[in-house]
């Protein structure tokens, strides 16, 4: 048991679950700008825009990458349902380049309406693939142990 | 009684065939576990999100009316989305999720024919096996989703929704039933129909305790759950999909397993009548020596 308040962070897509654990912040990309979760936060339900989502635990930190979605709080538990999540160690960095060229190519070419937001989508998305990426690449800290789950 | 030769024959194919379904039975019960664990992985997410959907139905009250997605209208046309698996070899699964599907639309005839209207019917096959059910029986099919393999993604299961919620929207269907096999344990397989569109809020089976929490939202309730709603169909449809590659693989487990058993009883039946018929021949055989010799 833990000798400071902390709160359960529970991160699902539809096809696993990533992370379940305790954190004592959490930083998400809400669709409204970015959030500060801390233990004993107020009952909060937003939509999330692709980006870093940030667990951190004891001084340790976990990115995880999130493509967009929901973020509920209540009763000292934050879980988010995201579309897709990545750890930022599954991260492809290649693909996610390649896909970032592809889409500032087609988005120079398009004329649009609709195309045109669907590549920003696909560029912001990314982008944001790449930070979360980086962030790992220069991390000094260490990572969140996570408890064993079965396979 | 045949030839020696002949049974002998029959018996060298029987247990080719035996060789065969009892490999698909190993192959299908690994699968089937695989399947199986992949269900019970996408049960949190979907859990949380019929919760919040629930929620945010009430929370929002007499606006959720308004959105396009809950809106109930007279029935003209109605939607079938019929998932079965893309491959046989797995019993009477496949023919007892068509059948459902086809039950189920004539009684939807039927009762609105007593109330004086007589809609359309149209379906969305995903799976060879239902979409061969539809052609065969000249049905309208609208649209076709094969070969979704073992790992079907959520992008999957959003494209076979997306083409649900458009037909919807543009009212050239009013009502969208999903038909797919619920998975209850390996030797049952559960045909179901549930209604996709309009989305029918889940009621709240969670304790009353949330009742009283006050959210923030961020926007604010009407555009979450607006957001929310494409999210829930989507997982509705990925669901059924797992549970029907889970369904698909146990019934082909258990169909093989069957068959396995029944080649081995006819391995039997047939070696009996072999050596009977070897036998009869030898005696013929003695008794022609022995009455030549008496002769």
């Amino acid at each position: 048991m833990a000798t400071h308040t902390t709160m359960h962070v529970e991160v699902v897509t539809a096809e696993r679950e990533l992370y379940n654990g305790e954190a004592d912040e959490l930083i998400a990309p809400g669709t409204e700008g970015m959030l500060g979760i801390l233990p004993r936060h107020a009952a909060l339900l937003t939509t999330l825009k692709p980006g870093t989502l940030r667990i951190k635990l004891n001084g340790a930190e976990e990115p995880l990458f999130v493509s967009g979605g929901f973020l509920e709080v209540s009763n000292n538990q934050a879980t988010v349902l995201a579309d897709t999540a990545e750890h930022a160690e599954e991260i492809d960095q290649a693909r996610a380049e390649e896909a970032r060229r592809r889409a500032q190519e087609r988005l120079a070419q398009t004329t649009s309406n609709t195309e045109r937001a669907e590549l920003q989508a696909a560029l912001q998305r990314a982008i944001e693939r790449l930070r979360v990426s980086d962030i790992v690449r220069r991390r000094r800290g260490p990572r969140i142990e996570m408890p064993q789950q079965e396979q | 009684m045949p030839s020696t030769r002949a049974i002998r024959g029959r018996i060298r194919s029987v247990k080719n065939i035996a060789q065969i379904t009892k490999a698909l039975q190993m192959v299908a019960s690994s699968k089937m576990r695989r399947a199986q664990e992949r269900v019970e992985q996408s049960r949190p997410y979907a859990e949380q999100l019929r919760e919040l959907v629930s929620r945010l139905a009430r929370v929002t009250g007499e606006d959720v009316g308004n959105l396009a997605l809950l809106k109930q209208r007279p029935v003209r046309n109605i939607g079938y989305v019929l998932i079965t698996p893309d491959r046989g070899m797995s019993g009477a699964l496949s023919s007892n999720i068509n059948r459902k599907a086809a039950t189920s639309a004539l009684d939807q005839q039927k009762t609105f024919a007593e109330q004086g209207t007589r809609p359309g019917v149209e379906y969305v096959a995903v799976g060879r096996k239902g979409r061969d059910f539809v052609m065969r029986n000249s049905f309208h099919l609208t649209a076709e989703f094969t070969n979704y393999g073992d790992r079907p993604s959520l992008i999957d299961a959003s494209a076979i929704a997306q083409v649900a919620t458009e037909a919807f929207l543009n009212e050239s269907v009013d009502v969208v039933y999903m038909v797919y096999p619920k998975f209850i344990n390996t030797v049952t397989q559960q045909p179901t129909v549930a209604q996709l569109l309009p989305v029918q809020p889940p009621g709240d089976d969670s304790n009353a305790g949330h009742e009283t929490i006050e959210y923030i939202y961020e926007p604010d309730a009407a555009s979450i759950f607006e957001a929310l709603l494409p999210r829930y169909i989507d997982v509705q449809v990925y669901q059924a999909l797992l549970e029907t590659l889970a369904s698909f693989y146990s019934a082909q487990m258990v169909a093989m397993k069957n068959a396995s058993d029944n080649a081995k009883d006819l391995i039997q039946d047939l070696t009996l009548t072999y050596n009977k018929a070897r036998q009869a021949a030898i005696t013929t055989q003695i008794l022609e020596v022995v009455s030549g010799a008496n002769a």
